[in-house]
C-alpha cells in the first residue's frame, strides 16, 4: 500500500516522515542512537490474529536493540512479565520527550530516538506531531500504518508484511 | 439583581447649546439588599482574572499536539508553522494552536449563550420578565452560584438574566476579536482567554438551565427525580411517532402541551435524541429517550419516526436528506439551523400541514415554538398511516447480497474514526453470518463516514443496523431524569467529608458520545466509582450511555444507586446546560460549607476548589466545541478534566510535571510559609488512551493538598487498589502523595512504608493551602 495516512483525512503539513522501505534502515538508526526508547501503547495486548501476539515482537525488539521500554495501560502489566518496563501514559511520554531536561525513562538522560508501537492511530498521529514540532528527537513508528508526523515510518502494510518487517528488524538488531 | 440607570433628555436648551433626544445609560447599580460585600471581580473583563490563569498555567503547562501544521486563516497564507517557523503575521505554532482552541471555546460558549438568549427571550414572552427564578424552593437558597460568583448579582427573575447574557455576549465578542490576525500574539495569553471563554460558557449554561427549570417546572434539585425509559426499543411503533433532536426544548415542549391540551397524549408517541430528550423528560417523564447523539442515523433509518423535529446543536447536517429517505417530514425550529427550508412560520398551520403530509415540501422552517406543537402533531397523525414505517434499510438478504459486492478496498475502515474492521465483517456477512456486523454497531459512533467513503455506495451503517436489529429491539433501559441543581442541604452534608477527603471524590461523567469503544465503558467507569463511595454525577450523552447497560440482575446504574449528591450516589443533573450544576456544586461547597464569600470573588473560590474539592470531570466521548468550552470553565475553577483518546484531537493538554518539585508549593495561609504539597492535582487537562488508564488517573486527580490524613488515606486506598488491579504494582509516584505516615492506608502500611524507604521519602506538613498571598492570615503575635 502507498505511503499516505491510513486515516485519509489526517493530512499532515509540509514536513512528512520518510518511509522505511527496508527495516534494516530502522535498525541502523536505532544502533546509531545514543539513548533510544521504545514506547508501547495499550494495543499491544490486543489480538492481531490467531497466530500473532504483538507483545512477543515488542519484547524481542527491546531485547535485541537493548532498548529501554515504557508502556501504557494493560500493555505494561503484560510486558513486565518478560522484561523491565516503565509505566507511563502516552500523553505524558510525549510531554516529557520534548523536555530536554528530562532524565529519561531509565534515569540516564534525555532520549535522542523514540520508537512507537501499539498506539491507536490518531493518538500516535497527534503525539508524534507534538514531538515533531517541539523537539529534535528522531521518531520511528513501527506500527502497521503510515504515520506522517514521525521522522520515519512504515508505509501502510498488511498484517503479514508488517510481521515480516518486524522480524527483519529484530534480526538486523540481533546481528549488530 | 442589579440595575442600570438610564437618563433620557428629550430637549434641553442651555447657554452652552441645545440637546435633543439625548440618552445615557450609566453602568450597573449593584443591588443593595444583598448584604454580602461585592468581591474584587464582578463582571470580570477579559484580563481581570489573568493573574489567576497565569498561576494555573505556570503549574499546568500546555503540551501542544498540532492537528494542522499550517495556518489558513488569512490571505497571506497558507503559512507553514512547522517547528519554530513563524507565519506571515509573526505568529508561532504554540500561539496558533492556542488560538484555534480559543476559537473552539468561543464557538462553544457562543452556542450555549445563544441557546440561553433564545430560551430567556421565549420564556419572558410566555411568562413575563418578573417570573421568579426558582430552582429548588427552600432547598436551594443559592439559586445561581456561577452567576453570583462571576457577575456578583443574585438573579431573582427571568428579566434579571438578560443583563447576565448582555455581559457574556460582550465578553465573547472581545474574545473572538482576539483571534483576528494581528491581535493576541502570546500563547499563554490565548490560554488565559480560553479560560475566560470557559467561565463565560458556564455562566451561559447556568442562565439557560435555571430559566427553563423555573419556567417549565423541571425537577427542582430533586434527588428522587423519576425514572424514565431510554433505548431504541422503548418507542411504541404502533402509534404515530414524533422524534425530536437537539438541545433547545421549547418546540418539543409545545408538542407535548398540544397533545395534552387536545386529549391526544395516548395517541402519539414523542421521543427524543440528545439533550432535547433529556429536557423533555424533565418536563414530561413519559417522554421517551431514544439515546445519545450517535443514535441519530440508526433511529431515523429504522423508519420509526413519522415526523422529525430538530432544534439546535449536534444535529446531523444531513438530517433533512435522511428524513427524506424514510419519507418523514422534517420541521426545523431554530434560526441557527434552517437546513435550507422555506420559512413557514407565518403561514396558516393547515396549509403547512397539507404541504408536509402530501410531500409538496420535504420540511418546513417554523420559528415560533408555539406553532410547532400543532403542526408536528397533526402532521404525524396524517402521515403515519401513509408511511407505514417506511424503512431506509434493506432486508437481511439485501445485506448479504450487498456484502458480496464489497471490494475489500478498506476505504470504509480508513474513514472510520475507530478504524472498525468493516471489510472483515462484510466478508462474514457475505457468507450469511451477520454477527460481526451486529457487534460493530455497538462500537460505532454513528458518523456514517464509512458510507461516504465507499466507492460503490454500500449503505454500511444500514447494514450494521439490520444485522443488529434484534439487539436494538431489546434495547430498553431506565434512566433517572435530570434532577437539576444540587440542594444546599446536600452540600452541607457532604461539604466537610469532601473537603477533608473522607468522601474520596466527585466524579462527573459529561460530554458527547464520540467513544473509542462502546458507551458501555462509561457505565463501567461510573459504577467502579459509585461502588467505591465516590459521588458520581452525570449529564448529557454520558448520562444516557451510563443508563444503557445492565448489571447481572438486569438493572441499570440509576436503578442500583440513589440519585443523591452523596457518597455512592449517582445523579443525572440533566442536559448539557445542566453541567452548570456540577460546577455550581463545587462553588457551593466553598460558599455554603466553608462560608467563603461568593459575590464577584472568583479567584478565591477557584483557589479553594483547586486546593480542597476533589472533583474530576470525565468527558470520555468529548467531541464538540461546547465540550471544549465546558472543560475550560472547569479548568479555571481548578477542576481537572480527563478526556478519552479522541480528546487528543483537542490538540493541547494542560499537564503538570510531578518531578518538578518547585511547581508544587502552596502558601500555608496560617503562616505564609511556602509548603511542598506534592502534585495534587497532577494535571488539569489530560487525555487517556484507554479506559484502564482513566480508571487509575481519576482517583489520583481527586487528591488535594487540604486532604486530612484520614481523607488522604482513603483516597490513596483507591489509587493504590486500582493501580494494583490494572498494572499489578504499587504506583511508582506514591511517595509524592504521602505527606505523613498517617496518610498511609492502614491495611497497606508495611508494603507502603517499605516503598517509601526505597524512595528516601520524608514527612511533610499539611498546610492550610492557598496560591493567593492575599489570603495569608497574619502570624499571631
Amino acid at each position: 500500500m502507498a505511503a499516505e495516512p491510513w486515516q485519509k483525512a489526517e493530512i499532515p503539513g509540509p514536513t512528512k516522515s520518510f518511509i522505511i522501505q527496508k527495516p534494516e534502515v530502522a535498525a541502523t538508526l536505532i544502533k546509531k542512537a545514543k539513548h533510544p526508547v521504545l514506547i508501547v501503547g495499550h494495543e499491544a495486548v490486543e489480538e492481531i490474529s490467531n497466530e500473532v501476539k504483538l507483545i512477543e515482537y515488542i519484547v524481542k525488539i527491546a531485547k535485541a536493540g537493548k532498548i529501554p521500554v515504557v508502556a501504557s495501560g494493560k500493555s505494561f502489566a503484560e510486558i513486565k512479565k518478560f522484561i523491565p518496563v516503565s509505566l507511563m501514559s502516552i500523553v505524558e511520554v510525549g510531554n516529557k520527550l520534548i523536555d530536554p531536561n528530562w532524565s529519561g525513562v531509565d534515569g540516564l538522560g534525555s532520549h535522542d530516538l523514540a520508537l512507537f508501537i501499539a498506539i491507536p492511530y490518531y493518538v500516535e498521529w497527534l503525539v508524534l506531531s507534538g514531538i515533531k514540532h517541539f523537539s529534535n528527537i528522531v521518531t520511528i513508528s513501527l506500527d502497521r500504518f503510515y504515520q506522517p508526523h514521525a521522522s520515519w515510518s512504515f508505509p501502510n502494510l498488511t498484517i503479514n508484511d508488517w510481521i515480516k518487517n518486524l522480524n527483519i528488524l529484530i534480526r538486523a538488531l540481533e546481528g549488530g | 439583581m442589579s440595575k442600570t440607570l438610564k437618563l433620557k433628555i428629550g430637549e434641553l436648551k442651555t447657554s452652552l447649546g441645545e440637546i435633543k433626544d439625548f440618552e445615557i445609560s450609566i453602568g450597573k447599580i449593584l443591588e443593595e439588599t444583598w448584604e454580602e460585600e461585592v468581591g474584587p471581580t464582578p463582571f470580570p473583563s477579559i484580563s481581570d482574572l489573568r493573574n489567576w490563569d497565569l498561576k494555573l498555567l505556570e503549574r499546568y503547562k500546555p503540551f501542544y499536539m498540532p492537528f494542522c501544521d499550517v495556518c489558513c486563516l488569512c490571505t497571506m497564507g497558507k503559512c507553514d508553522l512547522t517547528k519554530d517557523k513563524k507565519g506571515a503575521c509573526g505568529l508561532t505554532m504554540p500561539a496558533q494552536q492556542s488560538r484555534i482552541v480559543l476559537l473552539a471555546c468561543c464557538i462553544g460558549a457562543a452556542t450555549h449563550t445563544a441557546h440561553a438568549r433564545h430560551l430567556v427571550e421565549h420564556l419572558i414572552e410566555k411568562y413575563g420578565r418578573k417570573w421568579p427564578i426558582d430552582v429548588g424552593g427552600v432547598s436551594v437558597e443559592v439559586e445561581a452560584p456561577i452567576i453570583r460568583l462571576v457577575c456578583g448579582i443574585r438573579p431573582k427573575t427571568l428579566g434579571d438574566l438578560e443583563e447576565v447574557l448582555n455581559y457574556v455576549e460582550r465578553e465573547i465578542v472581545k474574545l473572538l476579536s482576539a483571534t483576528h490576525t494581528g491581535q493576541e500574539g502570546s500563547f499563554i495569553d490565548f490560554e488565559s482567554k480560553i479560560f475566560h471563554a470557559g467561565m463565560l460558557d458556564h455562566v451561559a449554561m447556568e442562565t439557560a438551565d435555571i430559566a427553563q427549570i423555573s419556567a417549565y417546572g423541571f425537577p427542582k434539585a430533586d434527588p428522587e427525580a423519576p425514572l424514565t425509559e431510554i433505548g431504541f426499543g422503548v418507542v411504541d411503533k404502533s402509534k404515530p411517532v414524533i422524534l425530536v433532536i437537539g438541545h433547545n426544548v421549547p418546540s418539543a415542549i409545545s408538542i407535548v402541551d398540544y397533545l395534552e391540551d387536545n386529549g391526544l397524549k395516548n395517541e402519539v408517541e414523542v421521543c427524543g435524541i440528545c439533550c432535547t430528550a433529556h429536557d423533555l423528560s424533565r418536563y414530561d417523564p413519559k417522554a421517551k429517550i431514544v439515546g445519545p447523539i450517535s443514535w441519530q442515523l440508526r433511529f431515523i433509518r429504522s423508519g420509526i419516526p413519522d415526523v422529525i423535529v430538530v432544534d439546535e446543536q449536534c444535529i446531523r447536517a444531513d438530517a433533512l436528506s435522511e428524513a427524506q429517505k424514510i419519507k418523514a417530514p422534517l420541521i426545523a425550529t431554530s434560526e441557527k439551523n434552517c437546513l435550507g427550508l422555506i420559512d413557514k412560520t407565518f403561514e396558516q398551520p393547515t396549509n403547512v400541514i397539507n404541504e408536509l403530509v402530501n410531500g409538496v415540501i420535504p420540511g418546513a422552517l417554523i420559528l415560533d415554538p408555539e406553532k410547532v406543537g400543532e403542526i408536528a402533531v397533526k402532521t404525524a397523525l396524517l402521515v403515519a398511516p401513509k408511511r407505514a414505517k417506511f424503512k431506509a434499510t434493506p432486508d437481511i438478504q439485501g445485506v448479504i447480497e450487498g456484502a458480496k459486492k464489497c471490494r475489500k478496498c478498506f476505504e470504509c475502515s480508513r474513514a472510520c474514526p475507530n478504524n472498525l474492521p468493516i471489510p472483515e465483517a462484510l466478508t462474514e456477512a457475505s457468507k450469511g453470518n451477520l454477527k460481526n456486523l451486529a457487534e460493530l454497531l455497538d462500537l460505532c459512533i454513528g458518523c456514517g463516514r464509512c458510507e461516504s467513503a465507499c466507492p460503490i455506495d454500500l449503505p454500511i451503517h444500514s447494514f450494521m443496523e439490520v444485522a443488529a436489529e434484534k439487539n436494538l429491539k431489546e434495547e430498553k433501559f431506565k434512566i433517572r431524569v435530570g434532577r437539576g441543581a444540587i440542594q444546599d442541604v446536600e452540600i452541607r452534608q457532604v461539604g466537610s467529608p469532601i473537603v477533608l477527603g473522607e468522601i474520596p471524590g466527585v466524579i462527573a461523567f459529561v460530554g458527547c458520545a464520540n467513544y473509542p469503544k462502546s458507551g458501555k465503558e462509561v457505565a463501567e467507569m461510573a459504577e467502579e466509582f459509585a461502588k467505591r463511595n465516590y459521588i458520581v454525577v452525570a449529564s448529557g450523552c454520558a448520562a444516557m450511555s451510563m443508563a444503557m447497560h445492565k448489571n447481572g440482575e438486569g438493572k441499570t446504574i440509576y436503578e442500583m444507586y440513589p440519585g443523591v449528591f452523596d457518597a455512592g450516589g449517582v445523579s443525572n443533573v440533566g442536559s448539557c446546560v445542566s453541567n452548570s450544576h456540577i460546577a455550581g456544586a463545587a462553588i457551593k461547597i466553598a460558599s455554603i460549607f466553608a462560608k467563603r464569600k461568593l459575590r464577584g470573588n472568583y479567584e478565591e473560590i477557584a483557589d479553594y476548589i483547586l486546593n480542597r474539592v476533589g472533583a474530576v470531570g470525565v468527558g470520555w466521548g468529548a467531541m464538540s466545541q461546547k465540550a471544549a468550552s465546558i472543560a475550560s470553565g472547569f479548568w479555571r475553577l481548578g477542576i481537572p478534566v480527563i478526556v478519552g483518546p479522541h480528546g487528543f484531537k483537542y490538540r493541547r493538554m494542560l499537564l503538570g510535571k510531578k518531578e518538578n518539585q518547585e511547581n508544587w508549593y502552596v502558601y500555608d495561609a496560617r503562616t505564609g510559609e511556602k509548603v511542598y504539597v506534592g502534585p495534587a492535582p497532577e494535571h488539569l487537562f489530560y487525555s487517556a488512551e484507554s479506559k484502564e488508564e482513566a480508571i487509575v488517573m481519576i482517583p489520583k486527580l481527586c487528591m488535594r493538598p487540604n486532604d486530612t490524613t484520614k481523607g488522604r488515606a482513603i483516597k490513596l486506598t483507591h489509587y493504590i487498589d486500582l493501580h494494583k488491579k490494572i498494572y499489578g504494582t504499587l504506583p511508582n509516584d506514591l511517595h509524592l502523595f504521602v505527606r505523613t505516615v498517617a496518610d498511609i492506608p492502614i491495611t497497606m502500611k508495611d508494603e507502603v512504608l517499605e516503598f517509601l524507604k526505597e524512595k528516601g521519602w520524608k514527612e511533610n506538613i499539611i498546610p492550610d493551602p492557598t496560591l493567593l498571598p492575599r489570603l495569608i492570615r497574619k502570624r499571631r503575635e
